[in-house]
C-alpha cells in the first residue's frame, strides 16, 4: 500500500528531476544553481537526520564540518592550480573523487576528536561545547593567512570528474543528485541496521540500551562521525558550487541554517531534509526577491513551526510517522 | 614584555571578564532556574547597547542612556520570556535552540530596520574621560576601570540578592524543587519572568558599558554570547560562583594569550612565523583550556548542587 509519506517523496523526487527540465525549457540556467543548492544543503542535512533524527544529538557545530570539507576542496585545488606541493610534500588535485575521500577522511578525524570529547557530555553541555568547538576552527580560519583568512579562498576553476564537463551547470547538478541519493539510501540502510537500532534506542532510552551490553557512549561516536563525513562532502561540493570558501562557511550561523533545514523538513522523516532544503532556497530565492529583511521573516516562520507545527512540512503532508 | 604592559594587558583581561561575568550572569541564572538554553541572550545584549546609543543622542547623558539601556533590554527579556520562551520550558532543548535561534534572526533583522546598517558610535562621559598612571609609567583608561568597578558591584550585589532577600530565596527555591514552590503559594510563571527580566537586563548593562569602547553594531552579541558558553562550561551551569570565576579566568588568559604568545614563540620560529602562529593559538587558547578542563572536570569548575 503507498502511505501518504511515499506519495510526498515521489512527488519530491519527480520536482527535483522536473527542475532541469523546465530550466531548459524556460531557458532559466538560474534554477539549476538554485536546485544544486538543495541538493548540497539536502545532503548536509541527511548528515545531521542522522545524528539528530535518529540520534537525539542536539549540536550547534556541525559547521565546522561543513567548512572543513569546503576547505579541503579548496585547498586541494589552490595547491593543484598553483603546482605547490602540501603538507608532507603531497600533491593538490583538482578531482572531485579525490577531494571527496580527502574531505571524508579530514572531517572524519575531526569529528572523532571533537565527539570523543564532547559526546562524554550530554544536553545543554553537548550544545554549548560543539559550539565552542566549531568556534575553536572558525577563529582558527580566520586567523590563519595562509589560505585567506578572513577574507577566504577563491578558485577560479570548479573542480573536475573523469568524463564530466562540471563546468556547465546541468553535470554539475547531476552529481549533487547522485551525492543526495547515495546520502538518502545510507539513511535508509542505517536506520534498518541494528546500529540504527542502537542508535535509536539510545536517544529513547539509554540505561536500557546500555543494560543489553551496547555503549551507549560508542555508538553515539559512530554516529557523530558519519554524520561530519557526509557534512564534509556537502561542504566539499558548496565549496566547488561557489568556486569559493570562507569561514561564514564554518560560522554558527550555518550550523543554525542547517537545524533550520531539517525541522522545517520533519526532523527524522526520511525525506525531511530534502523538503527543508527545498523550503529554504525557495523560501531565500522568493521572500529574498521581495524584501532584503527575508530573514525577520524566516525568523517568525520558524517561530510558529517550533511553537505550532513541530512535524516540519512532511509531518503537514505526511501525517505523523508510523512509528518512532 | 614590560610589567608596565602586563599590568595593561591584566587589567584589559579583568575588565573583558567583567564584560563575559555579566553576560554569564543571567545566562547561568535562566539555566539554573527554568531549564532553559537562549541563544538570544547576545540580542538583549545588543539591545542594550542600541538603546544606550539612542537614548545618549536624545538626552546627551550616558548615564540617563545606562538607565534607558537597562530598562530596555529587561522590558525587551520580559515580552520575549511572555511572548516566546514561557512556551519552551518543558520542551526539548532542540526546540529552544531553534526558537531561541529564531528570535536571533528576528532581533537583527528587526534592529537593522529601525537602525539602518551602519554602526553607531557613543563616547566616553566626561567625569570618565582621560587615563590614571600605572605602576610601572604607563597610564589607564579611567572607563575600563569604571565598568570593572561596576562588575564586581554587580556580583556582590547579585550574591546579596541571591542570598540574602525574599526573591532570592524563591530564586534558589524554585532552582531545586519548582513543583514544590508552587504548591506553596509561589505564582512561579511572574518569577520566571522576573529572572529572565533580571538575566536580560545584566545582559543590556553589558552591551551598554561596551558600547564606547567599540562600535554599537548588529551581530556584536554573538561573539560574547559564544565567549559566555565557554564561561559556563568552564565554571559549571547554574553556579553564579563558578560564573564570575570562569569569566575572569576567560578573560585574562583570551587577552594574555593574544598579548604574550607571539613573543614567547618567536624565540622557536623567528618574528614573522610567530606572529601569525601566535595569533592563531591565541585565538583557540580559551578553547584549549575549555577542553583541558573538561577532561578533568566534565561538570565545570564548581558544578550547581554540589
Amino acid at each position: 500500500m503507498i502511505t501518504r509519506e511515499r506519495l510526498v517523496e515521489i512527488t519530491l523526487v519527480l520536482l527535483l528531476a522536473a527542475v532541469p527540465i523546465a530550466a531548459q525549457l524556460l531557458n532559466e540556467p538560474f534554477y539549476l544553481t538554485l536546485a544544486t543548492r538543495v541538493a548540497i544543503l539536502g545532503l548536509a542535512a541527511v548528515g545531521l537526520n542522522i545524528a539528530l533524527g535518529l540520534g537525539g544529538l542536539v549540536s550547534f557545530g556541525h559547521a565546522a564540518f561543513f567548512g572543513v570539507g569546503g576547505y579541503v576542496a579548496g585547498v586541494l585545488a589552490i595547491h593543484a592550480f598553483n603546482g605547490t606541493p602540501m603538507l608532507l610534500g603531497l600533491p593538490g588535485t583538482k578531482l572531485m573523487p579525490f577531494i571527496w575521500i580527502v574531505a571524508i577522511l579530514v572531517s572524519g578525524l575531526v569529528a572523532l576528536g571533537i565527539g570523543a570529547l564532547t559526546l562524554r557530555t550530554s544536553g545543554v553541555y553537548f550544545i554549548m561545547i560543539t559550539l565552542a568547538f566549531a568556534q575553536m576552527i572558525y577563529y582558527f580560519a580566520i586567523s590563519w593567512p595562509a589560505y585567506g583568512g578572513e577574507d577566504g579562498l577563491s578558485f577560479y576553476v570548479r573542480n573536475g570528474f573523469p568524463g564530466v564537463d562540471t563546468l556547465k551547470p546541468l553535470p554539475f547538478l547531476l552529481i549533487c543528485y547522485a551525492l543526495l541519493a547515495l546520502g538518502l539510501i545510507l539513511f535508509q540502510v542505517l536506520r534498518k541496521s541494528r546500529f540504527g537500532a542502537a542508535l535509536q534506542g539510545a536517544r529513547q532510552n539509554e540505561v536500557r540500551v546500555a543494560a543489553t551490553g551496547i555503549s551507549p557512549y560508542r555508538i553515539r561516536l559512530v554516529a557523530f562521525v558519519i554524520w561530519a563525513m557526509i557534512t564534509g562532502v556537502a561542504g566539499a561540493l558548496y565549496a566547488d558550487l561557489n568556486r569559493f570558501v570562507s569561514p561564514a562557511m564554518l560560522s554558527w550561523h550555518m550550523s543554525g541554517e542547517l537545524i533550520v533545514l531539517i525541522v522545517l523538513g520533519g526532523v527524522g522523516r526520511r525525506f525531511g531534509p530534502v523538503v527543508g532544503a527545498g523550503l529554504y532556497v525557495l523560501l531565500e530565492y522568493w521572500l529574498g526577491g521581495i524584501t532584503e529583511r527575508w530573514q525577520l521573516f524566516l525568523g517568525l516562520m520558524l517561530l510558529g513551526v517550533v511553537l505550532f507545527a513541530r512535524g516540519g512540512l512532511i509531518g503537514l503532508l505526511a501525517g505523523k510517522p508510523r512509528h518512532g | 614584555m614590560s610589567s608596565a604592559l602586563l599590568v595593561e594587558q591584566l587589567l584589559n583581561g579583568l575588565q573583558l571578564g567583567v564584560m563575559l561575568y555579566l553576560m554569564a550572569a543571567g545566562l547561568t541564572l535562566i539555566f539554573g532556574v527554568m531549564g532553559l538554553i537562549n541563544l538570544a541572550h547576545g540580542s538583549l545584549y545588543m539591545v542594550g547597547a542600541f538603546a544606550c546609543a539612542a537614548v545618549a543622542a536624545w538626552t546627551g547623558s550616558f548615564f540617563l542612556a545606562l538607565i534607558g539601556a537597562l530598562i530596555a533590554a529587561a522590558a525587551a527579556g520580559a515580552l520575549m520570556e511572555i511572548l516566546v520562551i514561557r512556551r519552551l520550558y518543558g520542551r526539548d532543548h532542540l526546540d529552544q535552540v531553534l526558537a531561541t535561534f529564531a528570535l536571533i534572526l528576528v532581533f537583527s533583522e528587526a534592529t537593522r530596520w529601525l537602525f539602518g546598517p551602519f554602526p553607531l558610535y557613543l563616547d566616553i562621559p566626561a567625569i570618565l574621560q582621560g587615563t590614571v598612571p600605572l605602576p610601572g609609567g604607563s597610564r589607564y583608561q579611567i572607563y575600563r576601570l569604571a565598568i570593572i568597578g561596576v562588575g564586581i558591584a554587580v556580583a556582590i550585589g547579585l550574591y546579596l540578592l541571591i542570598s540574602r532577600t525574599r526573591l532570592g530565596m524563591r530564586i534558589r527555591a524554585g532552582e531545586s524543587d519548582r513543583e514544590m514552590i508552587a504548591a506553596l503559594g509561589v505564582d512561579i510563571r511572574t518569577l520566571y519572568t522576573v529572572v529572565f527580566a533580571l538575566g536580560a537586563g545584566l545582559a543590556g548593562l553589558a552591551g551598554a558599558m561596551i558600547g564606547p569602547l567599540q562600535s554599537v553594531q548588529v551581530g556584536m552579541g554573538e561573539p560574547v554570547l559564544i565567549l559566555a558558553f565557554v564561561v559556563i562550561v568552564i565554571g559549571g551551569i547554574g553556579s553564579n560562583r563558578g560564573a564570575l570565576i570562569g569569566a575572569i579566568l576567560v578573560g585574562v588568559v583570551d587577552t594574555m594569550g593574544r598579548a604574550l604568545l607571539p613573543g614567547v614563540l618567536s624565540g622557536l620560529l623567528g618574528p614573522s612565523a610567530a606572529a601569525t602562529t601566535g595569533s592563531s593559538l591565541a585565538s583557540m587558547l580559551i578553547y584549549l583550556v575549555m577542553v583541558v578542563i573538561l577532561v578533568f572536570r566534565p561538570r565545570g569548575l564548581f558544578p550547581a548542587g554540589s
